[in-house]
């Protein structure tokens, strides 16, 4: 295996809504912003690949126009995935291993703004026997929150602790979308928005882009005094009808964790990509996670959720603190479809 | 660009897309849509013995063919629940309802459906349900209208 780093990675502020930029325009800061960080441009990058979905764009290869945004010409190596960055840059990944390139840019982006987003996100589900029903991603997440209680794994005042302490730690995050300080009580004072969901225990709908640069080997530590280096990565899919799955459980996500070490070293820091408050204990289970390892220090996706870009975000948040200093290994998990249908888990590590 | 953004002169467009196009639904998932609108419920048999509904066409763990029909329910168990206070325009209520996966009597793995009840209060887990079925059926999901617990069944079928 060669060694491949994360050594720049850069994020638009989140925001609502982004409605006086295009998709293309507000890419390019953090396209460019990445590329910069590193003193790079397109010209030194050996392959480019997105993340993005044209059911948000609401029109076909919608991904081919924001190419823009990285200036392709002369003509680049390009892919494309209609998924979250955060397997965009496992496709990355795995070019870089041929070793016929040592540098790649990783991007994603989405305005989720212009439509109706729960809604939008029924067109995943089975078009034949679940698609027709509308079930929203609110009302499924609500549905395996529901299950989770009745195991008795995890209470409404838990999920409420992960709410608290999630928009907390984004006052932090000059990036986040929703940040707070209020007690886990008076979170479990709302009403209930689809019981038994609260507001608050829900992700925002966000418009917002990200880009990574990845390097390998001497080209890395040319580059960056503390490359983040890629020690494991690993992504799993389940069935996408619910009944086939134990929903109090993510048996794709410890796959993944399995087949990535995160249980080979400590783990200072995880970033986990878990849109509703119940999901984060899901995955901290699924992962193996010690309350020893400090969680979704950005405030993670409660605090700021573009589509298709959050999974890379959790790979950039973990990289950057493990460039810092701030901590020396640490796991980023990245998740797509209903009620966590698919998970990728990263492992980062810095060298002394 | 920034004079516009201060004016508020943001141009913008409806945009209306559609899929138009058919499929087959072959004998698997074909057989539980006709089913539906003979008022029948079938599920299909995995190898490792479990009763999958919807039917699955491929086994879950093997990815091999699944080809055995087992008729089930059509009454279940609520296996989880979700209660909706304000329902959006396409869901399948129009007032304030419960989306619940049911496991059908004879089944192993639950369906998703949307239940009729009379308040948040009504709905538990566990709780016994059956179909309430459209008055037209075309073999189509929405062949079942909704859902009723079964001790309410009957103001449901009046629906």
């Amino acid at each position: 295996m060669r060694d491949i780093a994360v050594i720049s990675f850069a994020q638009t502020p989140a925001r609502r809504s982004v409605p006086e930029l295009n998709e293309v325009e507000m890419l390019m800061p953090a396209v460019h912003g990445a590329l910069e960080q590193v003193d790079m441009t397109i010209d030194d990058i050996g392959f480019t690949c997105s993340g993005s979905t044209d059911y948000l764009a609401g029109t076909a290869f919608s991904f081919v126009s924001t190419l823009d945004s990285v200036g392709p010409w002369p003509p680049i190596q390009e892919s494309h995935v209609e998924m979250d960055g955060a397997w965009a840059l496992y496709e990355a990944w795995v070019k870089l291993q041929l070793g016929e390139i040592d540098t790649a840019l990783v991007y994603a982006y989405a305005k989720s703004s212009p439509g109706d987003l729960p809604m939008v996100l029924t067109r995943q589900l089975d078009p034949i026997t679940v698609g027709p029903l509308w079930a929203d991603s609110v009302s499924l997440a609500a549905l395996q929150a529901r299950s989770l209680l009745d195991s008795g794994k995890a209470t409404e005042a838990d999920m409420a602790e992960v709410v608290a302490r999630s928009r907390k730690d984004a006052l932090g995050n000059p990036n986040a979308q929703l940040a707070w300080d209020r007690s886990a009580e008076d979170i479990l004072a709302e009403e209930y928005h689809i019981a038994p969901l609260r507001k608050s225990d829900c992700a925002p709908i966000t418009d917002g882009a990200a880009a990574i640069v990845l390097a390998a080997g001497d080209v890395a530590r040319s580059k960056v005094k503390r490359p983040a280096w890629i020690r494991g990565i690993d992504h799993r899919v389940e069935p996408i009808h619910l009944g086939l799955r134990d929903l109090t459980i993510s048996a794709s996500t410890s796959i993944a964790a399995g087949k990535a070490g995160v249980a080979d070293g400590k783990v200072d820091i995880a970033e986990l990509h878990a849109p509703f408050s119940h999901q984060e204990l899901i995955l901290k289970e699924a992962i193996g996670l010690g309350d020893d390892t400090t969680i979704n220090p950005s405030g993670g996706a409660l605090a700021a959720n573009a589509m298709m870009t959050a999974g890379l975000i959790r790979i950039g948040e973990v990289a950057t603190r493990i460039s810092n200093g701030e901590a020396d290994r640490g796991v980023a998990h990245a998740t797509s479809g209903p009620c966590l249908q698919q998970n990728l888990v990263t492992v980062l590590e810095g060298e002394n | 660009m920034t004079d516009q953004t201060e004016a508020g002169e943001i141009l913008s467009a409806p945009l209306i897309i559609e899929y138009p196009f058919k499929r087959t639904t072959g004998p698997i998932i074909g057989a539980f849509l006709t089913g539906l609108r003979e008022q029948v419920l079938v599920g299909s048999k995995a190898e490792d013995g479990r009763v999958i509904v919807p039917p699955a066409e491929f086994d879950p763990v093997s990815g091999n063919d699944l080809t055995e029909l087992v008729e089930v329910g059509p009454e279940g168990v609520i296996a989880t629940w979700a209660w909706v206070t304000a329902p959006h325009a396409k869901h399948p209520l129009d007032d304030p309802f419960a989306w619940v996966l049911v496991t059908l009597d004879g089944a192993d793995t639950p369906m998703l459906g949307a239940l009729k009840a009379d308040g948040i209060d009504a709905v538990s887990t566990g709780a016994r349900v059956k179909p309430v079925w459209a008055e037209e059926r075309e073999g189509h999901i929405d062949d079942i209208a909704h859902w009723v617990l079964v001790d309410d069944a009957d103001e449901g079928d009046r629906a």
